[in-house]
């Protein structure tokens, strides 16, 4: 096999963006620097990065619910209705800024802010690439944005108060109680994945599952495959996204806890629940599908060479190939999170909203007990099926089984993970070819219940009316 | 150029440490002084969110983001929650009366006074530590878990009993209503009747 005949690289140091950065320019490093660096990476890409993929989602979400529902969607401004969102956000900007009279005005100018901002410092621990994270010293990155998606309640909870209204404070209580509920198996069930990964660094976690889609974290044992649909439900829940969309619930609360918002201040909730939706999917990849790395470990192996070969000649020559890598991992990153994204959509579009005590039943005594027992076994899983630690293309070479066995307890690991692998695939091809299925097939169905009777042109039948 | 490189990591931490430590205390005035009781946990996540900020200045990234998961993210949630279910008029205000006053300033002061003679007689290390880049988080779980597994096990029983303690009062409480009929009916049973 030519993949076996790879060599390993040795441990070789990992270089950040802006290490890179600052060497090519010549620049000492320092702390103005770096906080220099940051405000530029926030101000020129972090805040349009998460502007565009909040207006590209919303598109995308009307997109998907017209063709869910058997209707076109958003078509008329620009190419495939494209830039409709950018009409949306000019007319809210136009929009007049109304406060309610009886509304504590101080809080209801504060609540859009502390929505949004903390869905905006997310992104500060989410690894775009393996030296793409802005801050990829942060050894506690999932606690970090575990911590920011709780600290977002705070503005939907006082949005909700400040209001003055009584659909808006329902939609605030519905959120809190919640979203403090369903805290708990979102939690439990990260810790199931960072137990068999033994790290919370967003990077290191990358770093590990770089060996090709059977070293992600997802198929590193049963229990992780388990977790990943648990955290999937409960990060619905704590997005307020449907099916748990209890606190903006249309039909029963007008609009829930942004009744009374309207314009710009709308908008940034908006922004924050889709700029949200990204983080939980950019969570989702990086803790269990493997983050930025494609399914054949091509970016892994390629980044310990060309970092190697940076470390032995800090030339511009060399540090070109390692942006370039970065660029393509981001897009991978990207595309992975956008996928769960787009699940998120569907889901929404296709199944009906519960009952707030339903929405709560499910979580304490569904999820809750599931994620413990979760917990328990995946300890249970370390002590009895050892873990071929160690991370692709630095310790061991992921593609090379016969040495892979070799290693004490990897016959196991080994099965286990090509076994889930198999299975992962095997329900990822069945969604796929069942939607394919029903995009060939659907133009065929009958649409609607009943077919409109033909429009009458004949003149005697207009004289008559 | 030279001038930024000149400035130190000292000086920007200096910087760093009156913003956090400032946005701290101001908030923190606030909150005593505010009367509206959701102004004052609006102050308390500022000061709650100043303290963190602090805590990422010293290294101590994992104190911060308990800090702001269990304080800010729950416990204030928590507060604020309570006030929306207890409270009668939308706006509540605190009315404290003079004796409440005259208990809180000397019990304040009692608690400043200690504190600052505390502060001047403990004798803090004024060398640097090399804290970054390390794993204190390895080092901190594999204590909470061996050598102070015991305090540990002690405290997660506290908060089973605290807990198993809510629920019994609630439930207490519930059996007395006999309308909150709905809580008994499993959510998957009323599913199946609709479908």
């Amino acid at each position: 096999m030519i993949i076996t005949s790879i060599p390993i690289a040795a441990d070789v140091p990992s270089f950040s963006l802006q290490q890179l950065i600052q060497d090519q320019l010549g620049l000492q490093r320092g702390p103005v620097l770096t906080l220099v660096y940051g405000v530029t990476l926030c101000a020129a890409i972090f805040l349009p990065a998460v502007s565009l993929v909040a207006m590209f989602s919303i598109w995308w979400e009307r997109k998907v619910a017209g063709h869910i529902q058997a209707r076109p969607g958003p078509n008329r401004v620009g190419p495939i209705g494209l830039l409709q969102s950018l009409a949306d956000g000019l007319k809210l900007i136009l929009k007049e800024d109304l406060i309610p009279a009886s509304a504590d005005q101080f809080l209801f100018r504060l609540a859009p802010y502390l929505a949004f901002a903390p869905a905006f410092a997310v992104f500060l621990a989410l690894p775009f690439g393996p030296s793409f994270c802005f801050e990829p010293m942060l050894n506690v990155g999932v606690f970090w944005i575990l911590a920011m998606l709780s600290v977002e309640v705070m503005g939907v909870i006082l949005a909700g108060w400040s209001s003055n209204n009584k659909w808006s404070i329902y939609g605030a209580m519905r959120e809190a109680c919640q979203m403090v509920s369903y805290e708990i198996p979102l939690g439990i069930s990260i810790l199931v994945a960072i137990m068999a990964a033994g790290t919370l660094n967003m990077v290191e976690l990358g770093h590990m599952q770089s060996g090709g889609i059977h070293t992600w974290l997802i198929y590193r044992n049963p229990i992780v495959f388990l977790a990943f649909f648990v955290f999937f439900v409960a990060s619905l829940a704590s997005n307020k996204r449907a099916p748990f969309d209890l606190p903006e619930s249309e039909s029963e609360l007008v609009a829930g806890f942004h009744t009374e918002y309207s314009g710009l201040r709308f908008s940034f909730f908006f922004f924050a629940e889709y700029a949200a939706m990204f983080v939980v999917g950019g969570i989702q990849t990086a803790l269990f599908l493997g983050g930025w790395n494609d399914p054949f470990g091509i970016i892994g192996y390629f980044n310990h060479s060309l970092n190697a070969t940076y470390a032995a000649d800090p030339s511009i020559e060399n540090a070109i190939p390692i942006l370039l890598l970065n660029c393509v991992a981001a897009g991978v990153f990207v595309t992975k999170a956008m996928s769960i994204v787009f699940v998120q959509m569907w889901i929404r579009w296709t199944v009906p909203r519960p009952r707030i005590d339903q929405v709560l039943y499910a979580c304490v005594k569904v999820l809750l007990p599931m994620s413990m027992l979760l917990l328990l076994l995946g300890a249970i899983w370390q002590l009895v099926v050892p873990e071929h630690a160690g991370i692709p293309w630095v310790d061991y070479n992921p593609w090379d089984f016969a040495a892979w066995v070799q290693t004490p307890g990897g016959l196991a690991s080994l099965i286990t993970q090509i076994l889930l692998t198999l299975v992962g695939l095997t329900g990822f091809a069945a969604v796929n070819g069942w939607v394919v299925y029903a995009i060939l097939t659907g133009r065929g169905h009958k649409q609607r219940l009943t077919d409109p009777s033909p429009i009458d042109e004949g003149t005697e039948n207009l004289v008559k009316a | 150029m030279d001038a930024i490189n000149s400035i130190t990591n000292a000086n920007a931490e200096a910087v760093l440490f009156y913003l956090f430590a400032g946005m701290a205390a101001v908030s923190a005035l606030l909150l005593v002084l505010s009367r509206n009781i959701v102004r004052t946990a609006v102050c308390l996540l500022f000061t709650l969110m100043g303290v963190a900020g602090l805590y990422f200045l010293l290294h101590a990234e994992f104190i911060a983001a308990v800090q702001l998961v269990v304080y800010a993210g729950g416990t204030l949630i928590l507060i604020i929650f309570g006030v929306m279910l207890t409270s009668k008029s939308p706006f509540s205000k605190f009315q404290p009366s003079a004796a409440e006053v005259a208990i809180a300033l000397s019990v304040g002061t009692v608690l400043l006074g200690s504190l600052i003679l505390a502060l001047h007689s403990f004798p803090f290390p004024t060398a640097e530590a090399d804290v970054q880049g390390k794993y204190p988080l390895v080092s901190l779980g594999q204590a909470l878990l061996g050598d102070y597994l015991i305090p540990f096990e002690i405290a997660s029983v506290l908060l089973l009993v605290v807990m198993i303690g809510a629920a019994y009062l609630a439930k207490g409480r519930r059996h007395e209503e006999e309308n909150f009929k709905f809580h008994r009916t499993p959510a998957s049973k009323t599913m199946r009747e609709w479908t």
